[in-house]
């Protein structure tokens, strides 16, 4: 089966501390570390132990500037066997709607069983560029996909729901499927595996290449403007307790003591 | 008059609260702009749900048929486009749900319109479409512009708008299903419900809730001992169940339970909206973090920022102490 994963670059914010930039529309990246998105790492676990087991080939493709490569790198790494990198000065702004429009238009010049991507980004978490790339593409999808099976001609896929319920669907291929973390265990990446990515060949493809006119992509192709970003407003906040550990816990344990819960 | 859509949710004979959420943001919407407030209601056999929503909105749109028994998001996406170039409605409303990310960005596509997802707040400057949503796991909210169309469409994060009951007897208006044939592509096969847990942490009253922030394995046993010496019981986020850490049945959220115990401690969670669904209405909430702007102090009661490592030791023999 030859499967596409579509990866995205992505800060990690979880225990950063976060900085408006000027524009007051972003986020202050210097000083932040980048790495795959934590769906997109599920993703393309799973196309890697599909591959495994059936056969094909995985190839990578991200959009984004010259430094995402370490992320295409680490797919390489990981077991993919290709590597496409859509990098234009035009995409600049694009949100997830033009970004599914620039991935349709290189996939659909390739060959290709089945498309993953991650469930949504960690960033900015708009959770829709695989069905809109089916859509794109006229082919059917699924999304936060916890398990995936093969049967003539069709995927079946359980799709997480909430509180812990599933439901098994049947989609027919070839499908996009968007991918939930936990559906395996991304595995650790070889000293090897990252030597031998290093030589890969990484193909980089922009916007002439990819038969898109400017209109369609960046801000003007998009649905959605940022306007402004700012911390979120508290529904409440907590009480700081500050201190030694000694301090804290004897306050914590003052607290609990009168609730009764000691 | 053009009118505003919200399409109901619903799952084995219950209406999701999601719907009514968005019925009554629908209907404040919906007296901003002067449109009328419908419902839309797919299923088979729903006619007890249509009377219930008809009390949130002044029409109900009801398009039964077996196709529609399940949720299916290529029959909904069918029967929704249909509606949608029919009457051309001002904005669609659907949860951000797993039913509606499955659906909402497809059809989206299909009708050439502009959608915007997971959003906590809408208001309509004029004919622009402004939205409010959050990045970065919360730790920031952005307020976008939605691109000027005469129909858009949005996805409402759950539990961003708290539900009203209206004075209203809505009409329901049987239409006709549009679905000829089978769909073709994509099948409901049954659900899958989750394996039952040795633990019920429901029903602990002390939870000691660990994230990703307890870094490794190697350390569960440090907060298990905790949880010991408070006479509770484990709780995790959901990175601790997909690297198997813990089992699901501990997982706090959207995706696992809803507690509500006499105290949860949080350690090392960032407080993502999914994990704060799960644990906010607790009698009292004690987070650690090392982080100052996690998120979760702002649904905590008491913070503490200091590394985990520290205070849940110092915490453990503290309250050894005291129980001598
Ligand atoms: C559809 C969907 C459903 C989901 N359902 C759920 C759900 O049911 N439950 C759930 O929890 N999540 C759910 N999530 C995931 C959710 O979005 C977050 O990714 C997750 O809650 C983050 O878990 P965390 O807080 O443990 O990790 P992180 O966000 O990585 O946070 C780790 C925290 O630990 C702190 N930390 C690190 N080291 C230390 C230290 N030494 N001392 C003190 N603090 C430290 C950091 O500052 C950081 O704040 C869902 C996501 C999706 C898309």
């Amino acid at each position: 089966m030859d499967i596409i994963v579509c990866v995205k670059h992505v800060p990690e914010t979880a225990e950063a501390e976060i900085k408006i930039d000027a524009t007051g529309k972003a986020i202050e990246k210097t000083g932040l570390v980048f790495d795959i998105n934590e769906w997109d790492d599920y993703a393309l676990e799973e196309a890697v132990r599909i591959k495994e087991k059936s056969g094909g080939t995985v190839t990578a493709i991200t959009v984004g500037p010259e430094d995402t490569d370490s992320t295409l790198r680490k797919c390489l790494a990981r077991g993919a066997d290709k590597a496409m990198r859509l990098t234009d000065p035009k995409f600049q702004g694009s949100d997830s709607y033009a970004i599914a429009k620039i991935l349709q238009s290189t996939i659909k010049g390739l060959s290709f069983d089945l498309i993953l991507t991650g469930a949504l980004a960690g960033d900015d978490g708009y959770t829709m560029v695989g069905p809109i790339l089916a859509e794109l593409l006229g082919i059917q999808h699924a999304t936060m996909v916890k398990k995936i099976e093969f049967d003539d001609g069709v995927a079946k896929v359980n799709r997480e729901l909430e509180g812990g319920l599933e439901e098994k669907t049947e989609v027919k291929m070839p499908a996009v499927l968007s991918i939930q973390t936990g559906i395996n265990e991304p595995r650790y990446v070889s000293i090897m595996g990252i030597r031998k990515a290093m030589k890969k060949e990484i193909k980089v493809l922009g916007l002439a290449d990819i038969g898109l006119s400017e209109s369609e992509v960046g801000e003007t192709g998009s649905w959605i403007k940022v306007e402004k970003i700012f911390v979120p407003p508290a529904e409440k906040q907590a009480e700081f307790i500050k201190g030694s550990p000694e301090e804290v816990t004897t306050k914590i344990a003052e607290i609990l003591k009168s609730r009764g819960l000691i | 008059m053009t009118e505003i859509f919200v399409l109901a949710e619903h799952r084995q004979g219950q209406i999701r609260d999601i719907t009514f959420e968005m019925l009554t943001k629908g209907k404040e919407l919906a007296e901003k702009t002067n449109t009328d407030l419908t419902a839309v209601l797919l299923g088979k056999d729903v006619k007890e749900h249509a009377k219930t929503i008809s009390e949130y909105a002044k029409k109900v749109f009801l398009v039964e048929d077996a196709k529609l028994e399940n949720f299916n998001s290529e029959a909904y996406q069918k029967v929704l486009s249909n509606l949608t170039k029919e009457h051309k409605p001002l904005l669609t409303m659907i949860g951000h749900t797993s039913f509606g990310v499955d659906l909402a960005p497809s059809l989206a596509a299909a009708l050439k319109l502009p959608l915007a997802t997971d959003c906590i707040d809408l208001a309509f400057e004029g004919e622009t479409l402004v939205i409010t949503r959050q990045m970065y796991g919360g730790k920031v909210n952005v307020k976008a512009k939605v691109r000027k169309s005469e129909s858009y469409i949005v996805t409402v994060r759950q539990a961003a708008f708290a539900a009203q009951k209206p004075n209203i007897s809505g009409e329901t208006m049987e239409v006709s299903s549009p679905l000829t044939e089978e769909t073709t592509e994509k099948r409901f096969i049954e659900y899958v419900s989750p394996p039952p847990g040795g633990v019920d942490i429901t029903a602990a009253e002390v939870l000691v809730g660990i994230g990703r922030g307890i870094k490794d394995e190697s350390n569960m046993p440090m907060v298990e001992e905790l949880a010991k010496a408070l006479g509770g019981v484990l709780a995790c986020s959901r990175p601790i169940v997909d690297k198997g850490w813990l089992s699901t049945d501990r997982q706090v959220g959207s995706s696992g339970k809803t507690v509500k115990p006499k105290l949860y401690i949080a350690l090392g969670i960032s407080g993502a909206f999914q994990h704060v669904l799960g644990m906010k209405n607790s009698d009292l909430i004690i987070a650690v973090n090392k982080d100052s702007n996690a998120p979760i102090f702002s649904f905590a009661d008491y913070g503490v920022v200091d590394d985990l490592f520290k205070i849940a030791p110092a915490l453990k023999d503290k309250i050894q102490e005291l129980k001598g």
